[in-house]
């Protein structure tokens, strides 16, 4: 593959044209498109039955390298780049950086208790431990080192999936006859009646949305809300979806799939290309619900927003799309940082463009503050 | 025509033998097909609702001259609706009939008799799946496939990779010929990686203005040429303007033409248009912006 990429005009004849297209796919690995080994095999399947024109190569590979129209777009580039004029291909993603897992927390409540029997009996403490500080203070204020404390306190915050009923029944003491089961065991029994087996409707974890703005005025906050939905998404992978807010509109559920906080954070940086841009929060909400959440992502799921409702655009589009949303969604939950803060007014546009449609609007500045934020969507 | 004449094929004749049953196509769809027939892979259709996903499936069948068998995905489904599932009360009649009839003459090997004679085929109700597996050659369809759970999926995968399912009571049921699978998604959520590798993939965009127009002249020719050019002609522009809750798609567009030549509309005047917006969008919000639109273009 190295001979391939390196190739010029001159040597080119002598490369294998399997080698050439499966260089290709790599080079489309390395743009982010997930090749395997056995899409790369389906690809020179295709490319054998149509033929090397240039049409018949580029329908092999839309049909069998990509899986959705994201892929689309990037295979044509990369496609662009590798038959025709072998620039601005893509490089390979360096190795996420080694970072270091911080030790045991320096304080912890315990460090107080138990130093003698006689001390406590009229003694009010009025100190509270580091840590009990620490998840009441802004998120945005702390230092680097009270931040690396912050992000090991991150493990305590434990999401629940919020439950709906699902259509599937299941086995239940009692409820509705369930004529398939009791019959299955009466007919092993030779058509002996046999006991009557009942059934009710199951839960399953309703799907929470959470759409994080990453806008220059959020930019303190980004890094820990992000964390709060990788949180989220280890709770209950398979039922919550992730997006960042900016001056577009990103998917970040498969970034936030990473078990690891640190790797799964570095995937996240790599996939957002607008961090601390400006905001078109009606636009991307728009785009939101026409790309994914009217077609049935947001239906019956808690929708939580992670914004301070500043606004670029026109706001009666944000009102507008808002309102949508809520109706389109099971509960629409408003967090903004600023709430929790003294003395704050919903005065921006934004918020006030959206607070009539919101159905939960809360604060979320500090770990605390999150903590309060899970309990609304648990109880959702 | 089966595996044995796709050989043949090439994927210009998938264009012309779809567009013989009115289903016409672009060359990348038709390019896509031919190569679902030829390397027999499931074919998996994405795109916005009213782009013709569900027909490619009933063309492809009319196209073949193969039976079509359709799987509507929906919550909850699971294997006893996609698969097979036992007729239980026939069962326990047959068993009843047996013990009248017999009555307790048969030794052990009776019982065994009695008991294989109950998992007969003719008390299994075949869903779907084992239908088409059974028909085959056939054109399965598996409709709105991102509205099962991802359970189903899982099951799905199983039988498209190779196209046989086992019945425990009975035995193997392998098709002779693979059948055409078509899947299609809406994309109201992402499908398992797993499915998609299995698959070729499209995604079926809005078509452009002369495609439509010559679709809606094949599929609804009573309509006359000067309106159908007019209607998707708007329907075009409206499509291109992104405000819209939900662009029209070219099934609206079809139901849009055939409601006005009802209505004895020859040209697209503005009463009439009005009268039969509802054929064309769904939402207040779009109605308004669409009657504006109108207003603009059919204006004097």
């Amino acid at each position: 593959m190295t001979t391939a990429r390196t190739g010029t005009a001159g040597t080119a004849a002598v490369h294998d044209a399997d080698e050439v297209l499966l260089g290709f796919t790599r080079a489309l690995r390395a743009a982010g498109v997930a090749v395997t080994q056995d899409r790369a095999q389906q690809y020179l399947a295709a490319v054998a039955l149509l033929g090397p024109a240039e049409d018949g190569t580029r329908a092999a590979g839309r049909a069998t390298l990509c899986a959705g129209p994201d892929d689309l777009a990037r295979h044509d580039q990369v496609f662009a780049a590798w038959f025709d004029h072998r620039t601005g291909l893509p490089r390979p993603r360096p190795a996420a950086p080694t970072t270091t897992t911080y030790a045991a927390l320096p304080l912890s409540d315990a460090a107080g208790a138990g130093e003698g029997p006689e001390d406590d009996a009229d003694v009010v403490r009025a100190m509270a431990s580091d840590t009990e500080v620490l998840r009441h203070r802004d998120v945005a204020a702390l230092s680097p080192a009270e931040r690396a404390r912050l992000t090991a306190l991150f493990a305590t915050v434990r999401p629940r999936a919020p439950h709906r009923r699902s259509a599937r029944q299941r086995s239940w003491h009692r409820g509705d006859v369930d004529a398939a089961r009791t019959l299955r065991a009466s007919l092993r029994r030779m058509g002996e009646p046999a006991e009557v087996v009942h059934r009710r409707r199951a839960t399953r974890p309703r799907r929470v949305v959470l759409l994080v703005d990453v806008s220059g005025s959020m930019s303190g906050y980004a890094d820990a809300l992000l964390r709060l939905a990788h949180r989220f998404t280890q709770a209950a992978p398979g039922s919550v979806e992730t997006f960042t807010l900016g001056t577009r509109l990103t998917h970040l559920t498969r970034a936030l799939r990473v078990r690891d906080p640190e790797r799964a954070l570095v995937a996240a940086g790599e996939t957002v290309p607008d961090w601390s841009g400006g905001t078109r929060l009606g636009e991307n909400l728009q785009s939101f619900l026409i790309r994914w959440g009217r077609r049935g992502m947001a239906r019956g799921a808690v929708v939580v927003v992670f914004s301070d409702g500043w606004e670029r655009g026109d706001t009666a589009l944000l009102a507008e799309q808002a309102e949508r949303l809520s109706r389109v969604a099971h509960r629409l939950v408003w967090v903004n940082p600023h709430r929790g803060k003294a003395g704050y007014e919903p005065v921006q546009q934004g918020v006030v463009a959206v607070l009539p449609h919101v159905d939960d609007f809360v604060a979320g500045h500090s770990l605390a503050t999150y903590a309060e934020v899970v309990e609304v969507v648990a109880r959702a | 025509m089966t595996a044995g004449t796709t050989d043949a094929l090439e994927p210009g004749d998938v264009a012309r033998r779809l567009g013989a049953t009115g289903y016409l196509c672009d060359p990348e769809l038709a390019t896509v097909t031919f190569l679902a027939l030829r390397m027999g892979r499931p074919l998996l259709l994405e795109g916005e609702p009213g782009t013709g996903k569900t027909a490619l499936a009933e063309a492809v069948a009319e196209a073949l001259g193969l039976p079509l068998v359709r799987l509507q995905c929906y919550e909850g489904i699971d294997a006893t609706q996609a698969l097979y599932d036992w007729d239980f009360p026939r069962q326990v009649l047959h068993l009843r009939a047996l013990e009248a009839a017999g009555g307790t003459a048969a030794g052990v090997g009776g019982v065994a008799e009695a008991e294989k004679s109950l998992y007969d085929e003719r008390f299994l109700l075949a869903r779907p799946v084992l239908a088409a597996l059974q028909q085959s050659p056939a054109v399965l369809l598996v409709d709105e496939v991102d509205r099962a759970d991802d359970e189903f999926e899982a099951f799905l995968l199983e039988v498209l990779s190779t196209y046989q399912v086992t019945i425990p009571e009975l035995g193997t049921v392998r098709a002779a010929t693979p059948p055409v699978v078509v899947l299609t998604s809406n994309r109201t959520r992402e499908l398992h990686d797993a499915l998609k590798r299995r698959c070729l993939y499209h995604w079926i965009d809005h078509p452009a203005l002369e495609r439509e127009v010559a679709i809606v002249r094949s599929r609804a020719p009573e309509v006359s040429e000067a309106l159908t050019r007019q209607v998707v002609e708007l329907v075009q522009r409206l499509r291109a303007d992104t405000g819209l809750v939900k662009p029209p798609g070219v099934a609206e567009t079809l139901d849009w033409a055939r409601a006005l030549h009802h209505l004895g509309a020859t040209e697209l005047d503005l009463a009439t248009a009005a009268a039969s917006l509802g054929a064309l969008v769904k939402y207040r919000e779009d109605g308004e912006r669409v009657r504006a639109a109108l207003d603009r273009v059919l204006a004097p």
